[in-house]
């Protein structure tokens, strides 16, 4: 269990992060980005924003009034870390709109759960499901499994 | 890159402003009991709202859980990853149990797509107020005020109550 509040300072961060790459342009740090996701989606107790967290943040606040399971966490890690690849490749290969557009979605995911504790990533799941389930049937005459 | 941040600072700001508006407007909306349009009144927006104007099939609410007869369901979709839906259960189960005739189903979302579709279900958690008749009355999406649904689920069930004699 986690407290919740982690995630969502780690989420700031990442925000933070993610403006600077996208007003320098530097691929190198998206991937550094990348690497903070794939890092925390293997343990997130152990991600580095979540190492900051506890060394300098929790110390000041109080104890969490509620724990977060890790499953929900991880999967938000996962999808970060597929846009901020998709970015650094973008800007690495120079394809600057590429990295643009990765970033400008990990950035709006970032944001609103920063600013809001909106987890754009899990509500995704459900409209995804939704709408893959719908097409599937409409066109293809083969359930998938 | 090199030649301009322009671009860059561009982004950032759309971003910014665009999620700062869903973001309030998901607020406003978050966690707040909507009735569903009755069987008799036009709906101008039935087509989108599931409610007794529109054909749920009893048994289709019988195969998600709902016991007919029971005064009241809340029928709570959930899905795997979704903090809020933790959080809804846990009003939703003390709702159920502090009041006599209502009753807490929650299902997974993903484990049903027939139900999600009929019910337009779109995000998780979104929860609906069923009655004994199976009529859909209240939906709310986020995390709902326990007042809020004790305050909407209450009149439902005031026929149980002993009547006073006059």
């Amino acid at each position: 269990m986690l407290d919740p509040r982690g995630p969502r300072f780690a989420a700031g961060l990442t925000a933070l992060v993610v403006i600077v790459v996208m007003i320098t342009g530097s691929g190198w740090l998206a991937l550094a980005q990348a690497l903070v996701f794939g890092l925390t989606a293997i343990d997130p107790r152990r991600g580095p924003y979540a190492w900051l967290f506890r060394a300098v943040v929790a110390p000041r606040l109080g104890r969490p009034a509620e724990l977060e399971p890790v499953a929900p966490v991880r999967f938000t890690q996962v999808v970060g870390f597929v846009f901020l690849v998709g970015c650094a490749a973008g800007y690495l290969a120079g394809l600057p709109v590429l990295g643009l557009v990765m970033a400008s979605l990990a950035l709006a995911a970032a944001f609103l759960n920063a600013a809001f504790g909106l987890c754009l990533g899990c509500e995704a799941y459900l409209l995804f499901r939704r709408l893959t389930g719908r097409a599937i049937p409409a066109r293809v005459p083969n359930p998938a499994p | 890159m090199r030649d301009s941040v322009l671009p860059g600072l561009v982004a950032v700001a759309g971003v910014l402003v665009l999620t700062t508006g869903v973001g309030l407007w998901r607020r406003r909306r978050d966690g707040v009991l909507r009735p569903v349009a009755p069987l008799d009144g036009p709906s101008p927006r039935s087509s989108t709202r599931v409610g007794p104007g529109l054909p749920v099939s009893p048994g289709l609410l019988v195969a998600l859980g709902v016991e007919p007869g029971v005064p009241v369901t809340l029928l709570q979709f959930s899905s795997e990853f979704c903090a809020p839906c933790r959080a809804t259960r846990r009003i939703l189960a003390e709702v159920a149990e502090t009041l006599p005739g209502v009753r807490h189903v929650e299902i997974d979302a993903a484990s049903s797509p027939t139900g999600v579709r009929a019910l337009s279900i779109w995000r998780t958690p979104t929860v609906l107020v069923v009655d004994a008749d199976g009529r859909v009355l209240h939906r709310v999406s986020g995390v709902p005020e326990r007042t809020e649904v004790v305050a909407a689920v209450t009149p439902l069930l005031t026929p149980l109550l002993p009547e006073t004699p006059s």
